[in-house]
């Protein structure tokens, strides 16, 4: 067996008339940090849909694991579902639960264990990303926008998952909060050893987290390698993502970070 | 003009236009607002665009799109009972996986917690319905048909259809706006990935528990409105409530609380299928929540009452003493 966590094949995806991926091929192997860049409206978000299956493709195929994302029956489907983790942009925490329930949620849903199990994972869970055990009791609305990152990753690790989806992960984060979250998830990648896969528009991120980079542009991947590869390209819109003089700060910066 | 100190940009493009869009020869500008004037004669004015109207096609294409809409609707609804119907067929195979916990937490919501308001109108409407009936059956001295009245009256029709509006008022919204703010914050994305169908989980147990404690309510209702009925007779009609209890059975046949109960839970199921339908039609904005929410409230009402005709006519020979 291959070891691809993610395979996309011939992946396109359209809305109403508009196209917005054509054709994509992507092969994500195991235990990397693949950053997906591209402009604003370039269908990064799109694509992480449909890796998780939000979406369904127009053409093409998803393969998650070594299998197709739609294949067997109802809790088949359930259990691929449980290997990975999303964190949505916005964080998507259940507002009617508070912290404690939202991390509780997905170990609930196992339906096999105890009370004081959950207790113990969840509160292991919200120590691993930083949280004080009185955050617990909040809710959603009563926390920062770095809490909320914070509660959502600890909600998209309570499975343990092999491969970790984060939509731009450090948007609307101030500088420091968002050096503290990438170090966060670096760390807890080096602990845990899942794959990622994150969009973001940030070089201090993708400099500091990514070992792979895919550049996402006019609905096809336009490179895909690590950074030094991807910065010898010549292309016009990799010349003016990584090679203003604002990022080439920002990359510098990065990987000293790293 | 030596003596303006300070101009803005409505104020030149004022004077820009008087002039013609050149400076007068004539014209003295401080050196501190040429600036200004020599911006206004470099930038064209753009005029903004103007969305294009549809012209005398304009109640035509109305039309188009209001079928082509009703089209639309008549298709998700389609695949929302489809999807329940599926998902009903998994539960029946997986017991394990139903959604206990959730359909007893909406029971308590839309039933318990409705009951003091639909009590409070109930009653209200009771009393004010058999002051009114009480003082035309006087005129003809026919006072003891005010338990006919109030009996079929309330038992058959108005208390199922009150409460129907209440609940569509109270719960409908609820669930709509719910479910649109789940959609508008992407918690029911985050659900779906976690491998949870969001008709089993969020839909069904809404309309499980509607559908469960609509005929309680209508039961409950009724009878709060038969009380105020009651009440009101004893006071202007001198008819006890040992005479008024006594006789709703005789006048009132069984089969009428059997339509209530049927119609109650009819409608409860509308009410619950019709909130989640607009409830998951909600785009990830402000403005298409409300919209919905409203939506959902006005047609819910509307199919209760069309339905409630159905009813009517289908029922017209039960349970009517002759
Ligand atoms: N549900 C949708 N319906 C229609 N168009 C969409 C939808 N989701 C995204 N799009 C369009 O797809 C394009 C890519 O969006 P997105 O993936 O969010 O971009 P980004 O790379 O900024 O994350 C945008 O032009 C957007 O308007
Ligand atoms: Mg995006």
């Amino acid at each position: 067996m291959s070891g691809a966590v993610i395979e996309l094949r011939g992946l396109s995806t359209r809305f109403g008339d508009v196209w917005v991926h054509r054709g994509i091929d992507l092969r994500l192997e195991a235990g990397q940090v693949t950053a997906l860049v591209g402009g604003s409206g370039s269908g990064k978000t799109t694509l992480l849909r449909q890796m998780v299956g939000l979406l369904r493709p127009a053409e093409g195929e998803v393969r998650l694991f070594g299998e197709p994302l739609f294949s067997g029956g109802r809790l088949e489907q359930a259990a691929r579902r449980r290997r990975f983790g999303m964190l949505f942009q916005q964080g998507a925490l259940f507002s009617a639960l508070n912290v404690y329930e939202n991390v509780a949620f997905p170990l609930r849903e196992m339906r096999t264990l105890t009370r004081e199990e959950i207790d113990d994972l969840v509160m292991l869970k919200l120590a691993m990303v930083e949280l004080r055990p009185e955050h617990a009791l909040l809710m959603p609305a009563e926390l920062s926008g770095g809490m909320i990152k914070r509660v959502a990753l600890a909600r998209a690790l309570a499975l343990e998952p092999e491969l970790l989806l984060l939509d731009e992960p450090t948007a609307g984060l101030d500088p420091d909060r968002s050096a503290g979250f990438v170090r966060l998830i670096r760390e807890l990648q080096r602990q845990l050893g899942f794959t990622v896969v994150l969009v973001t528009h940030d070089l201090d991120t993708l400099a500091a987290l990514s070992s792979r980079i895919a550049v996402l542009a006019e609905g096809r991947i336009l490179a895909f390698g690590t950074l030094d590869e991807i910065v010898q390209i010549d292309d016009p819109f990799i010349e003016r993502f990584f090679l203003g003089e604002r990022s080439r700060a920002a990359l510098v910066r990065g990987k000293e970070a790293n | 003009m030596t003596g303006v100190s300070r101009l803005d940009n409505f104020g030149a493009q004022l004077l820009w236009r008087a002039w013609d869009s050149a400076l007068p020869d004539s014209a003295e500008i401080p050196g501190n607002l040429r600036a200004v004037f020599e911006r206004l004669a470099h930038t064209e004015v753009a005029v903004p665009p103007r969305p294009l109207g549809d012209g005398i096609l304009a109640p035509i294409l109305a039309v188009g799109r209001s079928v082509l809409r009703f089209r639309n609707h008549l298709g998700d609804f389609v695949v929302l009972l489809g999807q329940l119907a599926i998902d009903a067929a998994f539960v029946f195979r997986h017991p394990t996986q139903a959604p206990w916990l959730e359909f007893s937490a909406n029971l308590f919501k839309v039933g318990v917690r409705a009951m003091p308001v639909t009590a409070l109108v109930g009653f209200l409407i009771g009393v004010v319905l058999s002051y009114l009936s009480a003082l035309q059956l006087k005129a003809f001295g026919a006072d003891v048909f005010i338990v006919n009245i109030l009996g079929l009256g309330i038992i058959r029709e108005l208390g199922p259809v009150l409460v129907s509006v209440l609940v569509a008022g109270r719960s409908g919204s609820a669930m709509t706006a719910q479910l649109g703010v789940m959609r508008v914050t992407e918690e029911i994305d985050a659900l779906s990935t976690m491998g949870i169908s969001r008709y089993l989980r969020l839909v069904a147990p809404k309309v499980a528990a509607l559908t469960c404690a609509m005929p309680l309510l209508v039961l409950w209702t009724s009878a709060v409105a038969l009380f105020g009925g009651m009440v009101s007779a004893r006071i202007q009609l001198d008819i006890g409530f040992s005479f008024f209890l006594e006789t709703l059975p005789r006048v009132v046949p069984l089969a009428n609380l059997y339509i209530a109960l049927l119609k109650g839970a009819t409608f409860g199921l509308l009410i619950a299928l019709v909130a989640c339908h607009f409830g998951l039609r909600v785009k990830p904005n402000t403005e298409s929540l409300s919209a919905n929410t409203t939506a959902s409230v006005v047609s819910a009402i509307t199919v209760v009452i069309l339905v409630d005709a159905i009813f009517a006519i289908a029922t017209r020979n039960i349970g009517v003493p002759i």
